[in-house]
């Protein structure tokens, strides 16, 4: 339909990507740039490469490595969300089932209220939220976990709900008749059924986790600091702050998302979209 | 089955129930009470009935240009990364090589976290500022303008995302009828591939609406709301009421809730032209 050589257009679009592309990247590099000069050049001059007298190799990433404690964010980071994402991708698995399965009339009101969640913002609940987690000593790495399930579950069941809903009956009451009991038909027949939304639910939560910054400030962040709080701990007052260090901290802030992505791309972009219909 | 299934409840429902009413249920029936009284912490609490919310309208000005902020910002960036998106799409699906490439790339930002994103649009900003003398603070325009091109850069690649699955499923044979019957592409667009992929355009139109409506992150890092709180959107303006003066909790918390009311009101939007579109196919 198009080879009727429009070849020279081809190349043009192509071009015009290229260039669009190289601008989509550009932000990334200028900081990745800046991140290797001296933390006094960078303000006055963010668009000039690094050279002889502004290049001062890694020493901004042991500065900001130092500074913020990365390393340490990295694993509260890496903890906090693992966790979350098992614990929401596992229970709330669980729960879509049973609910979708029993249909009582009071699962059926759970469900409403599990969707009825996914509309309320942050900010309608951070208040009591911070002082429910305190009042129950949920204000350290693990307890937080607990908040991501209660707080995620909407979404999520919501997701498994819609899916389990499509898959007939047929195959759980087999298995129930040749003798399963119930955990048993959602581990060995469900659950590997459940798994392509079980992939979406996991990628939608990690990026929401991950990159989470308010929930964690507020519960933990006095004391236990996940990359987003350290990166913005670097913040400090306006003009004093260290720009090499916050390069240096930006760019390694990227960095795992970068990798996460390249290597995961087809179930991002999948479970993204999947997800995308809630809206 | 039902039956059996039943008798499981603590087993299924429970954990996930029990968070969510911890981290959810109570905090957000609490917080409708809070709205109405006077509280510096949960247990000290005073009935002050509609207060709280007449203050947030004349205490000052805050609340009522936040929201103005929020509506210009929203109305942009719905229109820009929509429009932007949809051409995108419509360039990569006409099987150019190095197409995967591009959507690779164009997606990447997407996945960065808001906090980041702030940070880095604001060393470009200051950059490209720096030439007239000031930074990003120094015109409420600057902040504005640096939020609408830094959502986006960060949401363009999504919404391509979700245009191109549309635009793959158009059944092709109508697009060459149209062909044969002399259409233009102008015409085939207008005409065939638009009215086609409307359920894309409806998901990618409250998608943008609600993440503009609703952010915070980006907000906070680009600009913590400078100059003078008049680059604050909805969200942080709750957030400086709430953290920023003691005594005004309450005031925060009836801005909450009439934030969620605005969300809620979105959704019911949403849900109602979804419906309408499934009746009509």
């Amino acid at each position: 339909m198009r080879n009727e050589s429009k070849g020279w257009k081809s190349v043009l679009l192509t071009v015009f990507l290229a260039v669009l592309a190289i601008f989509f990247l550009a932000p990334i590099f200028l900081v990745l740039m800046n991140s290797f000069k001296g933390q006094f050049y960078i303000s006055d001059a963010p668009f000039a490469l690094p050279d002889s007298e502004t290049f001062v190799g890694l020493r901004n990433y042991w500065n900001g490595i130092e500074k913020v404690g990365f390393f340490s964010a990295f694993g509260y980071s890496a903890f906090i969300t693992v966790f979350s994402v098992a614990a929401i991708v596992l229970f709330t698995a669980m729960t879509a089932w049973y609910l979708v399965r029993i249909k009582t009339r009071t699962a059926n009101a759970l469900y409403y209220l599990f969707v009825f969640s996914m509309i309320v913002p942050f900010q309608m609940v951070m208040f009591t939220m911070s002082k429910m987690a305190n009042l129950l000593r949920l204000d350290n790495p693990l307890g937080i976990i607990l908040l991501y399930l209660g707080f995620g579950s909407g979404l999520s069941v919501f997701l498994y709900s819609g899916f389990i809903k499509s898959i007939p009956l047929d195959v759980e009451e087999a298995a129930m008749i040749d003798g399963c009991r119930p955990l048993q038909t959602f581990f060995f027949v469900v659950f590997p059924i459940l798994k392509p939304t079980a992939i979406t639910v996991a990628i939608l939560n990690a990026m929401w986790i991950w990159n989470d910054y308010l929930l964690p400030y507020l519960v933990i962040g006095s004391r236990y600091r996940t990359i987003p709080i350290a990166v913005q701990y670097l913040q400090g007052g306006y003009g004093s702050r260290d720009m090499g260090a916050l390069m240096a901290t930006l760019i390694l802030a990227i960095i795992p998302i970068v990798i996460f992505y390249l290597a995961c791309q087809k179930y991002i972009i999948r479970g993204v979209m999947a997800g995308a219909v809630k809206g | 089955m039902q039956k059996s299934l039943r008798k499981y409840f603590a087993v299924f429902a429970l954990p996930t129930l029990a968070a969510f009413v911890i981290a959810f249920l109570i905090p957000f029936v609490f917080g409708l009470y809070l709205s109405f009284t006077n509280f510096t912490t949960v247990t000290n609490t005073q009935w002050v009935g509609w207060e709280n919310y007449v203050r947030a309208f004349t205490d000052n000005n805050d609340f009522l240009h936040a929201l103005w902020i929020t509506a210009a910002f929203t109305a942009v960036s719905v229109l820009s990364v929509n429009l932007l998106a949809f051409g995108l799409a419509l360039l990569l699906t006409r099987g150019l090589k190095g197409t995967n490439l591009f959507r690779t790339v164009f997606f990447m930002p997407n996945l960065i976290g808001g906090i980041v994103l702030g940070y880095i649009w604001q060393l470009i900003i200051n950059g490209l500022l720096l030439s007239a003398g000031v930074d990003i603070t120094y015109d409420p325009k600057y902040g504005f303008w640096g939020l609408v091109v830094l959502m986006n850069w960060q949401m363009i690649g999504y919404m391509m995302i979700i245009y191109i699955a549309g635009l793959q499923n158009l059944p092709t044979d109508v697009l060459e009828a149209a062909e044969i019957d002399g259409a233009s592409s102008w015409q085939k667009l207008r005409r065939v591939t638009i009215p086609m992929i409307m359920p894309s355009i409806t998901i990618c139109t409250f998608l943008t609406l609600t993440n503009s409506f609703k952010l915070f992150d980006q907000n906070f890092a680009l600009t913590a709301g400078a100059p003078m709180k008049k680059t604050a959107m909805l969200a942080l303006d709750i957030y400086n009421t709430f953290y920023g003066r003691i005594g005004d909790e309450g005031v925060g918390q009836a801005k909450a809730v009439l934030f969620f009311l605005m969300v809620a009101a979105i959704a019911a939007l949403q849900l109602r032209a979804t419906r309408s579109r499934e009746v009509e196919q």
